[in-house]
């Protein structure tokens, strides 16, 4: 599956996101390519991501979009994303 | 390690700032002093917080300004201005903000390792605890390990 990491630019927040993403996805044995993208990227119609990770103050922005969206309040807290992609992917 | 992002001449403490602006606005301003970008990039940033809000602040207390890959920017770095009067910014769940970072990087690829390797060394509480408390720019270096 395809997951997308989403900030503003596709070079700051969300290659964050995607690093910790990895990290947590790999200690939960859950198989997904994560991508760092921009919100333009994102909002792309013919997206084939299944899942969005993106900060609560862009998810706003995403609402339309038909993939499933998460919001992280924490990109360095790796217990907050392990809890929400576990619960989403499980 | 992600610490080749930052150098001592962008580290930089300060009591307080008037407004989280003047905060990225002095933060960005260090990629300029230390030779990492120039004027026109702490604008993009600016411009990117006036165009998107504070989406970046993205932890309790920590923002990490940037704007797109760009011509601005001489080389991949990170610069930290560290705030001993926390600045409201306006997100949601993560102010007030003590720890400013901007980060530039001239294209999409130079800077993924080394931010791989911030990513991890910011998911540990007590690092991130050593930067809200430290008190001195010699002692943030170290906790950087430049």
């Amino acid at each position: 599956m395809l997951i997308y990491a989403v900030c503003g630019a596709g070079i700051g927040t969300s290659v964050l996101l995607k690093s910790n993403a990895d990290r947590v996805l790999a200690d939960l044995g859950i198989e997904a390519t994560v991508k760092a993208v921009s919100i333009e990227e994102a909002l792309n119609k013919d997206s084939k991501a299944q899942l969005l990770l993106i900060t609560p103050e862009l998810s706003d922005q995403v609402s339309e979009i038909r993939s499933e969206v998460i919001a992280i309040q924490n990109i360095f807290d790796l217990s907050e994303l392990s809890e929400k992609l576990g619960n989403s992917l499980s | 390690m992600a610490t080749s992002l930052f150098s001592p001449d962008a580290i930089a403490i300060r009591e307080q700032v008037p407004s989280f602006l003047a905060a990225i606005t002095e933060s960005a301003g260090l990629l300029v002093a230390a030779g990492l970008a120039t004027s026109d990039y702490v604008q993009a940033v600016v411009a990117n917080f006036e165009k998107l809000g504070p989406y970046f602040v993205v932890a309790p207390g920590i923002a990490i300004a940037h704007a797109a890959p760009s011509a601005d920017v001489l080389r991949a770095g990170m610069s930290l201005l560290k705030l001993n009067q926390p600045v409201v910014s306006g997100s949601k769940t993560n102010d007030p903000v003590s720890l400013v970072f901007t980060l530039c990087t001239p294209d999409s690829e130079q800077h993924i390792e080394a931010l791989g390797d911030f990513a991890l060394l910011m998911s540990d509480s007590a690092t991130v605890n050593s930067l809200l408390n430290a008190s001195a720019k010699s002692v943030i270096c170290e906790i950087l390990k430049i």
